[in-house]
């Protein structure tokens, strides 16, 4: 019984660690990449999360829906929806710089989370929307395993795929000229670059893998309601992953959010064996305040982050292909 | 005729919300003009304001009207100890990463104010007040206070920032960080006072905030995107401008109640927001950027 409460735990420690180092990538090609400042990450998570749900739940008397569409269908369906919604805004905001963005996308982020609150008829409002499955639990239970773990199965092959593509990204040309326009924007201009592109297709891959992300928080908990997108939980655990982990760096990205969830979900054990009993209702700002200062902490001290981005493989001349 | 009354009736909230946000605008414009980063912690600093205030009043037992000078002591204090602490030492590097750091502040200052006095809805004052009508109109006096109190406070910052050695600093600053510096103007003693000016602003605003409505934890965060929408308004850097911006942004909300669900004010701040950022990104008057 102990072991497997342990066990149970560990699922869903791993799953909640796969699905922030998916958002976490996806946070790191905009601004690890490409020094786009997008600080309504919980926007894009919670588009994803409700395109994917409005998409495969049964019909519901209480909002859209009712298409039951599969699960794949599901996800696709949210990194779509998220990167049309990214195109959009980063067409919006294309010319801005970057406080003017950070403040934008969390103006965007905020007015979802208003929207997804007082629209009923799209998403239930505050009661949330339910009855989202968990994928192919049908196979998995086949098999013998659980819901659960079959959740993580598809969380992890999830995030391999996008580390997997992001990874290719950074070291492929396209990847080059997006640390180029981060480091010096006139330049990458002055050698033909179109600056403009580049910095769009970046900010719509970001958008679509935070979709990913939600469509993937989504079935794993079954249940959507607007306090899951916070800024506190949706953008800024993400950003302090990210900048923990070392932003530039995927591998940085995936350490970061292990070991930031490692220290978020392990203060909640460990207030609420530490804490006396009159304090217990303290434990959740007590928790905030660590994740902060932990974060001022390493803008001071390790700005870099853990592991630091490093460039890729500078590629030999007469291997560059035919401009030899 | 209803719809004039109901206009008129909207704009005199309008006002009110406005000479709030005003205050609030002209600190993070200031920030922006002398640190060149959008200061997301100010709502919170807001917060702090209010609660310090409602602490002091609740010690002392004095009048309502004196958790403005505390409140403002108290939020200026917080701001200077916060840029002491970690903006300071952030600030040789890039602007955005203060920003960041902000940000991260805003939910520190939030979770501390949590800490100490708890999730509950607090109020200035359990009095309820008879408001003055005038024809169909009803002016409730709270609002004619808050709104002498704002106005009191920016006439006190304009006298400051245009009669004294250190308020024309803190414009050539903001006007010309390079031109200022080569002029021997004490950049660091300048830097203090703006996050001391920036936090006593702060502070108006969430004790003004406080007696219009009540005093919650969030009660900074949910008037923060309003603020910026105003100070990018009025031309970010740009101190006057916040003025107008923060009067415009706060009609806009109230009157937009007639149309839409009142829950989509802050929304309203955030579209006029993007629609001057894609139109006119200088803002009404031209700011620094």
């Amino acid at each position: 019984m102990e072991l497997s409460g342990i066990a149970a735990y560990l699922v869903s420690f791993l799953t909640f660690v796969g699905i922030y180092a998916i958002l976490a990538l996806g946070l790191n090609m905009q601004w690890g990449f490409t020094g786009q400042f997008n600080i309504g990450i919980a926007g894009f998570f919670a588009v994803g999360a409700y395109a994917s749900a409005i998409l495969t739940v049964p019909d519901s008397p209480w909002h859209v829906g009712g298409f039951g569409a599969p699960f794949l269908v599901g996800i696709v369906g949210a990194m779509v929806v998220s990167g049309l919604f990214g195109l959009l805004i980063g067409w919006i905001t294309a010319r801005l710089r970057t406080d003017y963005l950070a403040i934008a996308t969390i103006g965007i982020a905020e007015t979802l989370r208003l929207i997804i609150a007082n629209e009923t008829w799209l998403t239930h409002g505050v009661r949330g929307m339910t009855n989202i499955e968990r994928p192919f639990a049908g196979f998995f239970e086949a098999l013998g395993l659980s819901s659960a773990v079959g959740m993580l199965i598809v969380v992890a092959a999830c995030l391999v795929a996008v580390y997997f593509l992001v990874e290719r990204a950074r070291q492929a040309p396209w990847g080059r000229v997006l640390r180029a326009i981060r480091d010096n924007e006139i330049a990458a201009e002055a050698v033909g670059k179109n600056v403009g592109r580049f910095r769009l297709e970046a900010f719509v891959v970001g958008s679509a893998i935070m979709g990913l992300g939600g469509a993937l928080y989504a079935h794993y908990f079954g249940f959507l309601s607007p306090e899951a997108f916070l800024p506190l939980y949706g953008t800024f655990l993400v950003w302090v992953m990210l900048i923990a982990g070392g932003s530039g760096n995927n591998k940085g990205a995936l350490l970061g959010a292990a070991l930031i969830w490692s220290i978020w979900s392990g203060s909640e054990f460990l207030m609420s064996a530490t804490l006396p009993d009159a304090w217990s209702g303290q434990a959740g700002p007590l928790r905030v305040i660590l994740i902060g200062v932990l974060l001022q902490v390493i803008l001071i001290a390790r700005p870099q982050g853990l592991l630091p981005e490093q460039a890729p493989k500078t590629v030999p001349f007469g291997k560059a292909g035919e401009r030899s | 005729m209803e719809l004039l009354v109901d206009l008129l009736q909207l704009s005199i909230y309008g006002i009110v919300l406005g000479s709030i946000l005003t205050l609030g605008a002209i600190g993070v414009s200031m920030i922006f003009g002398i640190l060149r980063f959008a200061h997301f912690a100010h709502g919170d600093l807001m917060t702090v304001g209010a609660y310090v205030g409602f602490s002091f009043l609740a010690l002392t037992g004095l009048p309502v009207w004196w958790a403005l000078p505390a409140g403002m002591v108290g939020a200026a204090a917080t701001a200077l100890l916060v840029d002491r602490i970690v903006y300071q030492r952030i600030r040789r590097t890039q602007p955005v990463i203060l920003l960041i750091s902000s940000f991260g502040m805003a939910l520190i200052l939030r979770s501390v104010v949590q800490l100490i006095w708890g999730p509950q809805v607090y109020s200035y004052s359990s009095d309820i007040q008879r408001p003055w009508r005038i024809g169909d109109i009803t002016i409730i006096p709270n609002h004619v206070w808050i709104l002498l109190a704002a106005v009191l406070i920016v006439a006190a910052l304009h006298l400051f920032l245009t009669r004294t050695r250190m308020g024309k600093a803190m414009r050539a600053m903001s006007d010309n960080m390079d031109l200022a510096l080569v002029t021997g103007i004490p950049a660091e003693r300048v830097i203090m006072l703006t996050w001391l000016l920036g936090g006593a602003l702060a502070a108006g605003a969430g004790v003004l905030l406080g007696m219009d409505s009540r005093l919650t934890p969030t009660m900074g965060w949910n008037i923060l995107l309003p603020v910026f929408a105003a100070a990018i308004l009025g031309g970010i850097g740009r101190p006057y401008g916040a003025i107008a911006g923060g009067m415009i942004i706060g009609l806009a909300m109230e009157i937009s109640t007639l149309f839409i669900e009142p829950s989509y004010k802050p929304a309203v701040a955030f579209v006029i927001m993007v629609a001057v950022l894609i139109v006119r990104p200088q803002g009404i008057f031209k700011g620094t950027l």
